[in-house]
């Protein structure tokens, strides 16, 4: 009877402006806002273009994790996972280099190395989650903690870093530019708008938001679950041995600090763009701005002095809380009702 | 229990005891966390040197190395020293000083000698030998070689570490030292002894101040991502300059071929493990008084004597 009542008023909230779905852009919006109050320097050419180029990382990461938390899975693994597969990415090239020399063949050996981890990692956690019936959150921790350990052990518990010549071949590929943007954006690009067609216009899309709202429907309804959750984790994997691939370059090394506390930061993009934890409902298009949301919070962070910088984190938890209270928040309801 | 406990503690005494009595062996154990970091493999590495040249030296010295994953595992790497082992003396770097104080004080009730490495307990006057760096002083070091290359009306911007009490005394050294010089820190970040958080901080730095003369990175790590900023920005050139810190064996190697964009480097060396290890088998062996503190300089390393802290095998 309420369901009834209350739903009428839903699109009309705020004079038809749908601020669950708006709410991820004014938030930016709100911040390069102050971005630019504090120092116009903000708004230049450089410092978008590496706004975007550092979005890239935490963006095409988070994309996949757009899939696995839609279809009600969650995946702790990915920041451990970038860190082990740029060890071993540098381990490979660095390996080649006698057999193929410093040129473009390595590069690419390194990168389709990446790529056969990635989705070879990403499978693994699929199958332990839907063969293995162990909770996605414990195959995942347990994953993390592997891989984490795997990049210190290879490095020795020091750094991994790529051979010199081959770093001059590679470099371009995270610092050159095509058309106005770094290369590493255009992928975010390519890497959004293939995953915004699968989620929006396919049948595995639908799929994955049938079995985030309830799998045992989905599996009465004749979908694979297993199959498609499976998917879900080996997309994720792509997404995170892309986003390897472009972070190798940057500074040619691995460490067992890369990539710590990346799976937090693009969990965080997806819940601040609008997807349910819960699963269910995912929005691409939200992840990319929740993306883009956390590091601009970082950047401006960096602009000013005025606040101290033991309190970073504490801006960071209370500009992603109200991001999120604002497409979640019930004030937009009560003022229609009444 | 109490009581079996004290009696325990007094066979184990006893037994450590008997062991220099009969002057066989001479067991040192070395405890000290798991490298899960550069700077930490280097150590661990300098202390498996140290055990190589020392064992070598002496017949019969035996030294037990452990690296714990935890303080929790630390402490009961502690126990086993005593009661599997019975060390004569230990050598402990510290996972943290207050959980560990308790364990490091029964260690010295069994009778053992007690050399505590980089991070102090918690309690004074349980350690007979402490082996540290200086970390005002690698702050201070670092100013003073910024005042020689900078004048009146310079700017430089600082890159710290994690928030901890080592980035504190570092940092407040070198902000004491740079005092009265004329010489702008037009703001200081945490880049947390981290390449990727240095090359993004400083990358922010750049669009904000288009005029920086200098960068005190504190850190190599901290220092490789600055470099990775300035190129990518084009401002390596006009003398700009980075001063790291810690003594990785890639800066050191580049400040010995003659490198100008990171021309100096501050030493706070994972060999201090190694010092820590001498001292306590001195304590053994010379015939002079080894007890006491050893605060390591926070040497300048320079193109002139890089040479004697290059340690090309070292993973750090």
């Amino acid at each position: 009877m309420t369901e009834a009542t209350m739903t009428p008023t839903k699109p009309n909230r705020f004079g038809g402006f749908d601020f669950k779905t708006a709410g991820p852009a004014i938030a930016l919006l709100i911040l390069c806002g102050i971005g630019f109050a504090l120092n116009p320097a903000f708004l230049s050419e450089g410092n978008i273009s590496n706004l975007l180029t550092r979005s890239a990382f935490i963006g095409i990461i988070a994309v996949g994790a757009t899939f696995v938390i839609t279809a009600g899975g969650i995946d702790l693994s990915v920041g451990s996972m970038a860190a082990v597969i740029a060890g071993v990415m540098i381990i490979v090239m660095n390996g080649a280099v006698d057999t193929f020399g410093t040129g473009v063949t390595t590069v690419l050996i390194g990168c389709g190395c990446s790529i056969i981890l990635g989705i070879g990692a990403g499978w693994v956690n699929g199958v332990l989650t839907t063969k293995g019936k162990i909770e996605a959150f414990i195959v995942t921790l347990g994953t993390m903690g592997i891989y984490r350990s795997l990049v210190t052990y290879f490095a020795d518990g020091g750094t991994l870093s790529l051979n010199y010549d081959i770093r001059g071949v590679y470099r371009p590929v995270y610092y050159d530019s095509f058309g106005g943007l770094p290369i590493p954006v255009w992928v975010f690009i390519v890497v959004s708008i293939c995953g915004w067609l699968l989620l929006n216009r396919t049948a595995f899309g639908r799929y994955c938001t049938a079995i985030g709202s309830n799998e045992s429907v989905a599996q009465y309804s004749a979908i694979k679950v297993d199959r498609i959750k499976t998917m879900t984790y080996v997309i994720q994997g792509l997404c995170v041995s892309l986003a390897t691939i472009i972070y190798v370059p940057r500074l040619g090394s691995a460490s067992s600090s890369t990539g710590v506390l990346w799976e937090l930061e693009a969990i965080a993009a997806v819940i601040i763009g609008g997807t349910v934890l819960k699963g269910g409902y995912g929005r691409i298009g939200g992840t990319i701005l929740g993306a883009l949301i956390l590091t601009t919070i970082g950047n401006i962070l960096n602009f000013t002095d005025m606040i101290s910088n033991y309190l970073n984190g504490t801006m960071q938890g209370l500009i992603i809380i109200i991001a999120v209270w604002l497409q979640r928040g019930d004030w937009g309801r009560k003022t229609k009702t009444d | 229990m109490k009581k079996f406990s004290k009696i325990s503690v007094m066979a184990l005494a006893g037994l450590a005891f008997a062991g220099v009595a009969a002057a066989e062996t001479i067991k040192i154990g070395v405890s000290y966390p798991t490298p899960t970091h550069a700077w930490a493999a280097g150590m661990n590495w300098h202390a498996e040197q140290a055990e190589k040249r020392l064992e070598a030296l002496y017949p019969d010295v035996d030294l037990v190395l452990i690296n714990s994953p935890d303080p929790s595992a630390q402490a009961s790497a502690l126990e086993d020293l005593v009661s599997v082992h019975g060390i004569d003396a230990l050598v402990v770097l510290p996972f943290e000083s207050e959980p560990l104080t308790d364990p490091v004080l029964n260690v010295k009730k069994s009778g053992a000698l007690i050399t505590v490495v980089d991070r102090g307990l918690s309690q004074p006057g349980i350690e007979d030998i402490y082996v540290a760096g200086n970390n005002p002083e690698l702050g201070r070091v670092s100013a003073q070689y910024m005042k020689t290359r900078l004048k009146d009306g310079d700017n430089i911007v600082v890159l710290r570490g994690i928030p901890t009490l080592i980035d504190n005394e570092r940092f407040d050294a070198f902000m004491a030292e740079m005092e009265g010089s004329g010489v702008n820190i037009l703001d200081h970040k945490h880049a947390n002894w981290n390449r990727d958080d240095g090359f993004e901080v400083m990358q922010d730095f750049l669009s904000r101040f288009p005029d920086i003369d200098a960068v005190w990175a504190q850190d190599d790590d901290i220092a490789i991502g600055v470099v990775a900023a300035l190129k990518q920005a084009g401002r390596d050139g006009d003398g700009m300059f980075v001063v790291g810190g810690a003594g990785m064996k890639e800066t050191i190697k580049a400040i010995m071929d003659g490198e100008t964009l990171v021309p100096v480097d501050v030493l706070y060396p994972p060999s201090m493990i190694a010092t820590a290890m001498d001292v306590t088998v001195a304590a053994f062996k010379s015939n002079g008084p080894v007890a006491g503190r050893y605060i390591l300089g926070a040497t300048l390393i320079t193109p002139e004597n890089a040479a004697s802290f290059y340690f090309p095998d070292s993973p750090f």
